[in-house]
């Protein structure tokens, strides 16, 4: 760990935001195309059983 | 030579997306990591603003994706409204969710970094209140999407929404070099007499420039790597409401 001297708050809540933000995204992005293909397939199966 | 507008058929778009989208992720992580940890590890303080300085590899690409992503939302509306492709209009859906979050990320990053160098976290600057305005405009982007039930009326409509939007995005940019009022520093990082050393206006220096490059590439493949994620998404959840409303006739 680097020494971040007086502005080591600032420096770790920059990183601790930017990082929880943007892993929050990717899941939801990975969340939602699972859900979403799961979905198709589900409805292509149906259209096929017809 | 294969035409770009190939990419406007929803079933190629969706094979190329899962055949780049692997290495476009891998690489993005790589880059990212590689940026990151260089930057926040092994580059010194900077002699006036101490370890503020490390803030910059997060919130200066942050906020460079943040102006850019809306330009590209402004291209693909625009595809959208002349030759009514869908994929160019869902591909602007699924990149305003990244775009709000890289706008949040460089207005809270800004903050954190403003208030020990400026003694305050917020000022109405000319820059920060587009930048502010510009997350309003995306939030408002996305919650119009979710509004209107049909979605080709819906695509319509955000696409103009977008093209008003792009005026604050475009003042996000330029503000800085326009308006002298605000605490919020001109360009230092990506400007050509800087880099070339022909001006003798302060500039990044290279100890914390090549850490930087290497974070605005990472958050750039990242953003491509989530954009065909989602564009893919869409097409999926366009597809199933197509085969459902089939359903629901027969």
């Amino acid at each position: 760990m680097p020494e971040l001297g007086k502005y080591a708050t600032e420096v770790l809540t920059a990183y601790g935001v930017s990082i929880v933000l943007t892993t929050v995204l990717v899941l939801a992005s990975i969340r939602a195309a699972r859900k979403a293909r799961k979905d198709l397939e589900a409805a292509e199966a149906r259209r096929d059983e017809r | 030579m294969a035409s770009i507008w190939e990419y406007a058929n929803p079933v190629k778009f969706s094979k190329t997306a899962s055949t780049v989208l692997p290495w476009v992720s891998v690489l993005a992580a790589v880059t990212l990591a590689v940026g990151l940890v260089w930057g926040f590890f092994f580059t010194p303080d900077d002699f006036r603003q101490g370890s503020t300085v490390k803030i910059i590899y997060i919130h200066v690409p942050s906020a460079m994706m943040a102006i850019n992503i809306w330009a590209m939302m402004l291209v693909t509306s625009l595809i959208w409204l002349i030759r009514r492709h869908h994929v160019s209009v869902l591909a602007a859906k699924g990149a305003a969710s990244v775009g709000v979050v890289m706008t949040l990320i460089a207005l809270i990053t800004g903050a954190v970094w403003g208030q020990p160098m400026w003694g305050t976290w917020w000022v109405w600057d000319p820059r920060l209140t587009s930048f502010l305005i510009l997350f309003l405009f995306y939030l408002g982007y996305l919650a119009l999407w979710e509004a209107i039930d049909d979605p080709d009326t819906a695509a319509d409509l955000t696409s103009v929404l977008c093209i008003v939007g792009s005026v604050f995005a475009m003042l996000s940019r330029y503000a800085v070099n326009f308006w002298n009022q605000g605490l919020h520093q001109g360009a230092s990082v990506m400007r050509a007499g800087a880099v070339t050393g022909t001006d003798t206006e302060e500039k990044v220096s290279n100890i914390f420039f090549y850490p930087l490059l290497l974070c605005i590439i990472g958050f750039v493949l990242l953003f491509v790597a989530l954009v065909f994620l989602r564009t893919r998404t869409e097409i999926h959840k366009r597809r199933t409401s197509a085969l459902l409303a089939r359903e629901r006739l027969s």
